[in-house]
């Protein structure tokens, strides 16, 4: 794994860039990854950003883990996210653990991994760093930014920030703050990870042991968040594992016990238990509402992007009302945008899943947008 | 596109901000956008609807008109456009009044319930009216409050609305309503077009 860690393709940012937290950092790495052809215009490219547990392999083939990228479902060639006619770029964020700057990179100064001793970042630092990559490609101007859950996040992040950056943004699934019942959620996770003892206050890569229960717990609970009760039901039900009979222990009876371990181990597989930490607590401290001083419509006050608001039905993480408040500021703030809520039983997880009408949404809004764009060009 | 359409668009002058509420598949909004380079914004309950919209590159928020138009700001539109739909809300003077702050003008479409083929079919038929523009039964009507032009132009004298433009069509034919012909046009005319502040 860390051989083909190694071959990721990468930037090293020279610059320094001033975290929220306070701290700088310089000559941080950013892992990358691009899809389809830049246009001669430049006006084909779409940056998409990952949630809390993907990472900068969208589609095909993800080289480190041999599986399919996160959001094949969307990107592809075809696809409603189209790598025939657009060029897509999705960057690992800022503390991830798929070759940028993270936790489980080596701190020049200690010549150690960092560990807990990462400092600890936000959306905001994570949209900031993305940007050096963009002046890198030479794109001025992106056709869209798109992503859901906390990608969604990082896609209001970048509109606020960058007005003249994007001509249409697509936040899917999101918040512009996170809500106490997602803070609750992601510090379950995160006690889940460091009351398993091997975490050894984030410096489990001292030893030859990870904090893989703990880390697996966490997963296994941000699982069931991620899906539907209605889905759940109708998927596992009551089913048992062993033909019918309980075993009464507290082994796996229910398929569901056992299909929640099995997300858990998977994930352990790939995943760093410090990223997960420091990627929830970014999530946690997102508060865009905070940043204009709790007037969440001045945040998109000089934005002349398009967006395009989904929403789905049986999300209770990011219900639709939350994405609703979105739209409100945008519209108070007199910005351009659409908005539709998808119905689906899938929960929060349908915007990574097969679900022909949002796909469909999808394609046909970057589509419509593409053409108007290059029908403005022309004139 | 449909007659009353095209009335509307007319009244609409060029390069203005419209907001169309119970926008529907978009067919005026597109004509408005392409045609007369207006910045025009939807509003419309029905998900199917939204995404035929967002297809077409417009910008179409669902929502409940009789809920939502409270986030938009005064007088953020040109023009705000309610085509048809007056009748159908649970409180539509809730809802115009909506209308006529977040609309620096108001454009109110009504099906005329004081048209002759109405009053004929209650006086002779002793049941609640058809008509191809109101086609529902009386038990699956969206159509909530329904009204005459007379009870629209007598509404807004109440409320004090000013109401720049009266118009009405009489199969397809457009033309003025004025004190004069009030009477007749009430019972002539299938639709009102109403331009108000």
């Amino acid at each position: 794994m860390n051989k083909e860690i190694k071959n990721i393709k990468k930037l090293i940012v020279n610059q320094s860039l001033d975290l929220d937290c306070g701290k700088i950092i310089k000559n941080f790495p950013i892992a990358y990854e691009t899809y389809g052809t830049l246009n001669k215009s430049k006006s084909n490219a779409i940056l998409v950003f990952h949630a809390l547990s993907g990472d900068q392999f969208v589609t095909n083939i993800n080289p480190i883990t041999k599986q399919e990228g996160w959001w094949t479902t969307a990107v592809g060639p075809g696809k409603a996210i189209d790598t025939n006619k657009y060029f897509i770029i999705c960057i690992n964020v800022l503390g991830g653990c798929m070759g940028s700057f993270g936790p489980k990179e080596i701190n020049p100064e200690t010549n150690e991994l960092f560990g807990t001793t990462f400092p600890v970042i936000t959306i905001r630092d994570m949209v900031r760093a993305q940007i050096y990559l963009l002046e890198y490609l030479g794109i001025d101007k992106l056709l869209s930014i798109a992503g859901g859950s906390m990608g969604g996040m990082q896609v209001l992040q970048f509109a606020s920030l960058y007005p003249n950056k994007t001509y249409s943004a697509i936040p899917i699934a999101c918040s512009a703050s996170h809500s106490a019942q997602n803070i609750a959620l992601n510090e379950l996770g995160r006690q889940a990870i460091m009351a398993d003892p091997t975490w050894n206050n984030g410096n489990y890569f001292k030893t030859n042991l990870s904090p893989d229960k703990g880390l697996a717990i966490a997963r296994m609970a941000a699982h069931i968040t991620y899906l539907s009760k209605k889905n759940l039901q109708e998927k596992f039900g009551r089913k048992l594992q062993d033909a019918g009979n309980l075993k009464f222990s507290f082994d796996a009876d229910f398929q569901i016990e056992s299909y929640l371990r099995h997300q858990g181990t998977k994930f352990v597989d790939r995943f760093d238990a410090n990223s997960y930490l420091y990627i929830t607590r970014a999530m946690d401290y997102f508060d865009l509402e905070k940043q204009f001083n709790g007037n969440l419509s001045l945040a998109f006050k000089n934005t002349k992007s398009k967006f395009c608001v989904i929403s789905f039905s049986s999300d209770w993480l990011y219900p639709t009302i939350e994405n609703k408040e979105i739209v409100m500021a945008l519209n108070s703030s007199g910005a351009n945008v659409g908005f539709v809520e998808i119905n689906s039983d899938k929960g929060h997880d349908s915007f990574l899943l097969n679900v022909p009408k949002f796909l469909k949404t999808l394609s046909e809004f970057l589509n419509s947008t593409y053409k108007e764009i290059n029908n403005e060009k022309r004139i | 596109m449909k007659k009353e359409f095209e009335v509307i668009s007319q009244i609409i002058q060029n390069n203005k901000r419209v907001l169309d509420i119970g926008c529907g598949d978009g067919t005026l909004m597109e004509y408005l956008k392409f045609n007369q380079q207006n910045d025009v914004r939807g509003l419309e309950p029905q998900k199917d609807l939204v995404q035929k919209c967002i297809a077409k590159g417009l910008s179409v928020i669902e929502g409940d008109a009789e809920k939502e138009l409270v986030q938009f700001p005064d007088k953020s539109f040109d023009y705000a456009i309610l085509s048809q739909t007056l009748q159908a809300f649970l409180f539509p003077e809730k809802v115009l009044k909506q209308l006529l702050r977040i609309g620096k003008q108001t454009i109110v479409s009504i099906p005329n319930f004081g048209y002759w083929k109405i009053r004929l079919h209650l006086l002779f038929k002793g049941t609640m009216p058809l008509t191809s523009n109101l086609p529902n039964e009386w038990y699956n009507t969206p159509n909530l409050h329904m009204c005459t032009i007379q009870d629209f132009v007598n509404f807004c004298k109440e409320k004090n609305i000013i109401i720049d433009r009266s118009l009405c069509l009489t199969n397809e034919k457009i033309s003025e309503i004025t004190n004069g012909n009030m009477l007749y046009k009430n019972i002539f005319s299938q639709l009102g077009i109403f331009l108000v502040k």
